[in-house]
């Protein structure tokens, strides 16, 4: 027999054919009803937030890696999922160099600074709402009213009573882009679910938890779960990969957890919507949750018994 | 909800190339090569000489330990050398190389045989066993004799007879129960005796409908357990079937044999009876030879020793561009560098891909989506050991049970970054085996 040439490699040699790519594009095609709804509730100023807040997202990180000097890999689809989801916890009517710059504090402060993908500790889109609703606190809280666009209050700001559950379930309401319809976000959320890139322990252990809390606090569990961003995060940002703990039981704890803070700060802070710091606080805790929900290694500790 | 065990992989079967055509025996290799080593790394010493005449059946290795075993002749001819010789592990090991002499002269049955073989009593059993130098045929090559010896109590609690055969592609374990159904119950009622165990199970996956059913008519009393279970990877797995059949545990450092539980393969089963039956050592196995870039995938009947260039022009030779010859399974089986390496009595299978199928996917960035976590069937955190064995951070990796990683390759199957998680996670286990607990 001839010499061949032969490929050696390491086992397994066989793949899954999932790969991260179709992961962040999935993301993307769940996003695409609250787009939906986002467009056709505000109009034009939804394109344009949406818009310039995924363009500069990709466009930041192409040009810091750059500058980096290291691989451009905008085409894995995360940059894009950012700048989306950046766009859509967004004020309709911010002005557009404010977009532009959450974006940039997102992909640039919230991402490339730890490494890129995969290394950072905190949600970047939540990085970049923080640091506007920090630097620029009355037009990130100045909302306007769907269809019409004249500036009105959120439910969560004036109260249970003032809107009917109808409109909060079909988004009739002010508020973020990607917040206002409850619909659009469940068909998300169940889209992800079928393909398996949701995780429901974290998303249910956070509305659970928001509801039990303010159930026992007397106040409307139907309305806190649809007004303001809960669902929005529960779905698309508590679901996050990267700054979520690995371990089954740990997801749990994250969803609990964002939860009992979403509420306190919903009840006592002095924010209407506490959901930016909650899970925020709670990608801090993620690498100390997986370590302390760790499951005991099969075989270890277990009595000989013979 | 059937038994099984938590995490593994529902992988594509790809099995139905070879599951229908019944094993067909191969035409004598000219040569065959014979390893005096052993998966323990301990090598027995030749007792022939170059240029010696060697009949089949013949022992040319004599052990004198539990972690080898006699090797013996496949075919009658002359012993061409003794040297290191390429092995399918991937390293080199020193190998008895036999030419043929084109006749199939046999030494005289050493134990006899016998025509009752079930009347035998379990030290007989075990002596034949032992005689013949029989390995465990399922992947890992360890001496059945050593393993009935080594049990910690007696009688044993359980015989597992190992048909699951969960990896993709493979199908000798299916066939031997298809087209030897006498001999593997007969080796299973052996080994019953032999180990006096109280419960005896044949554990075989849900999709081998056909295996199991000849099994059920073939078992004669219900001595005989047949349990089904899910065709989930790594259902085969020593532990993982100890979990399934009897819910318990087998402590991390330990085998089962070491908690009074057997398990065996079903094609270790079957040469068994054959052991006995007729008093010759294993001369022969059953090896799949399939995959996509072989001619005549199919099941054959393979003297041990057989080179694996002679076994793939017997099957026909290559299909379009060879790329890898992977000896074992795909997901554990092992990619080979020279084609003059044997087949040994724990070889059972050998998949051929072409090149087009043989790339070696460029890994980027893991997003911590933990599906390797979900699918260790030993709780690990396969990411983490990955981060750590590439940063050399070799007692992170111990602490978090890099030594308990079964390398089933779950991680690295499902993982959509295409990282080589267990090719690291190997990699740290071999430090840390190898690092005295002294050093810093």
């Amino acid at each position: 027999m001839e010499k061949l040439k032969l490929i050696i490699a390491p086992f397994p040699h066989i793949r899954d054919s999932d790969t991260t790519q179709r992961i962040m594009f999935t993301v993307l095609a769940a996003l695409l009803p609250p787009v939906i709804a986002a467009l056709y509730f505000y109009g034009w100023e939804a394109v344009r937030v949406l818009l310039l807040a995924a363009a500069s997202a990709v466009v930041t990180e192409a040009a810091f890696q750059r500058i980096r000097r290291r691989p451009i890999t905008i085409f894995d689809g995360s940059a894009l999922v950012t700048g989306l989801l950046m766009g859509l916890i967004l004020p309709a009517n911010l002005p557009s160099w404010m977009v532009v710059l959450g974006s940039v504090v997102a992909i640039v402060f919230g991402k490339q600074v730890f490494g890129g993908l995969g290394n950072n500790p905190f949600n970047p889109a939540l990085v970049g709402r923080a640091f506007l609703t920090t630097s620029f606190a009355v037009p990130m809280t100045t909302w306007i009213r769907p269809i019409d666009g004249i500036t009105a209050a959120t439910p969560l700001e004036i109260g249970a009573n003032a809107v009917s559950t109808y409109e909060l379930f079909f988004g009739n309401i002010p508020g973020s882009l990607g917040e206002t319809s409850a619909l659009a976000v469940l068909i998300g959320g169940i889209f992800l679910f079928y393909r398996g890139v949701l995780d429901f322990r974290m998303p249910l252990g956070f509305l659970a938890t928001t509801a039990v809390m303010v159930t026992l606090f007397g106040q409307d569990p139907v309305f806190h779960l649809l007004a303001g961003s809960v669902l929005f995060a529960a779905v698309y940002m508590a679901t996050d990969m990267v700054t979520t703990p690995v371990t089954p039981s740990g997801r749990w704890v994250f969803g609990i957890g964002a939860g009992f803070i979403l509420v306190i700060i919903r009840l006592w802070g002095s924010l209407p919507e506490g959901v930016t710091y909650a899970l925020l606080l709670m990608n801090g805790a993620t690498p100390l949750i997986n370590r302390w929900t760790q499951r005991r290694v099969f075989g270890r500790g277990v009595n000989t018994g013979a | 909800m059937k038994q099984s065990f938590p995490g593994g992989i529902w992988l594509p079967s790809l099995k139905q190339t070879t599951a229908e055509t019944p094993v067909q025996p191969i035409t004598a290799p000219e040569r065959v090569v014979l390893p005096l080593i052993h998966a323990s790394g301990n090598a027995v010493s030749a007792i022939v000489k170059k240029g010696e005449s060697v009949s089949m059946g013949q022992k040319i290795g004599h052990s004198d330990g539990p972690s080898t075993a006699h090797v013996h002749a496949s075919l009658s001819g002359t012993v061409e050398r003794i040297e290191p010789w390429p092995q399918v592990t991937g390293l080199r090991g020193l190998s008895v190389i036999i030419q043929s002499d084109g006749m199939t002269r046999r030494v005289d049955s050493p134990t006899g045989g016998t025509s009752d073989p079930i009347q035998l009593s379990s030290a007989a059993i075990r002596a034949t066993l032992l005689e013949s130098g029989l390995l465990g045929m399922g992947g890992a090559g360890f001496p059945t004799a050593a393993k009935l010896g080594g049990l910690a109590k007696e009688p044993a609690q359980c015989l597992i007879i190992n048909g699951s055969e969960c990896e993709p592609y493979l199908t000798a374990d299916e066939r031997v129960m298809q087209d030897y159904p006498d001999d593997v119950i007969l080796g299973i009622k052996l080994l019953a005796k032999a180990s006096g165990a109280e419960r005896v199970v044949l554990a075989i996956e849900d999709s081998k409908k056909e295996a199991a059913s000849i099994m059920h008519r073939h078992r004669g009393s219900d001595r005989i357990e047949i349990v089904l279970l899910p065709s989930k990877y790594p259902q085969g797995s020593e532990k993982q079937l100890v979990k399934a059949l009897t819910g318990r545990e087998v402590p991390s450092n330990q085998l089962p044999h070491q908690i009074g539980i057997l398990v065996h393969n079903v094609s270790t089963a079957w040469a068994a009876a054959r052991v006995v039956r007729t008093g010759f050592p294993p001369l022969e196995r059953i090896v799949t030879v399939t995959g996509p870039g072989i001619k005549q995938p199919g099941n054959y009947l393979v003297p041990i020793g057989t080179q694996l260039s002679d076994l793939i022009d017997a099957a026909g030779g290559f299909a379009g561009s060879p790329g890898k010859v992977v000896v074992g399974g795909p997901m554990m089986g092992i990619a080979q560098a020279d084609l003059r390496a044997p087949v040994t009595q724990f070889v059972n299978g050998v998949l051929l891909l072409p090149e087009e199928q043989s790339s070696y996917p460029e890994p980027i960035a893991c997003i911590k989506c933990a599906r390797c976590v979900d699918v260790c069937p030993v709780f690990l955190l396969p990411m983490r050991l990955e981060a750590y064995a590439m940063n050399k951070r070799w007692d992170d990796a111990a602490m978090f049970g890099a030594e308990d990683c079964i390398e089933c390759g779950c991680c690295t199957y499902i993982c959509p970054s295409k990282r080589h998680l267990l090719h690291w996670i190997r990699i740290a286990k071999e430090r840390i085996a190898t690092t005295p607990d002294d050093a810093d």
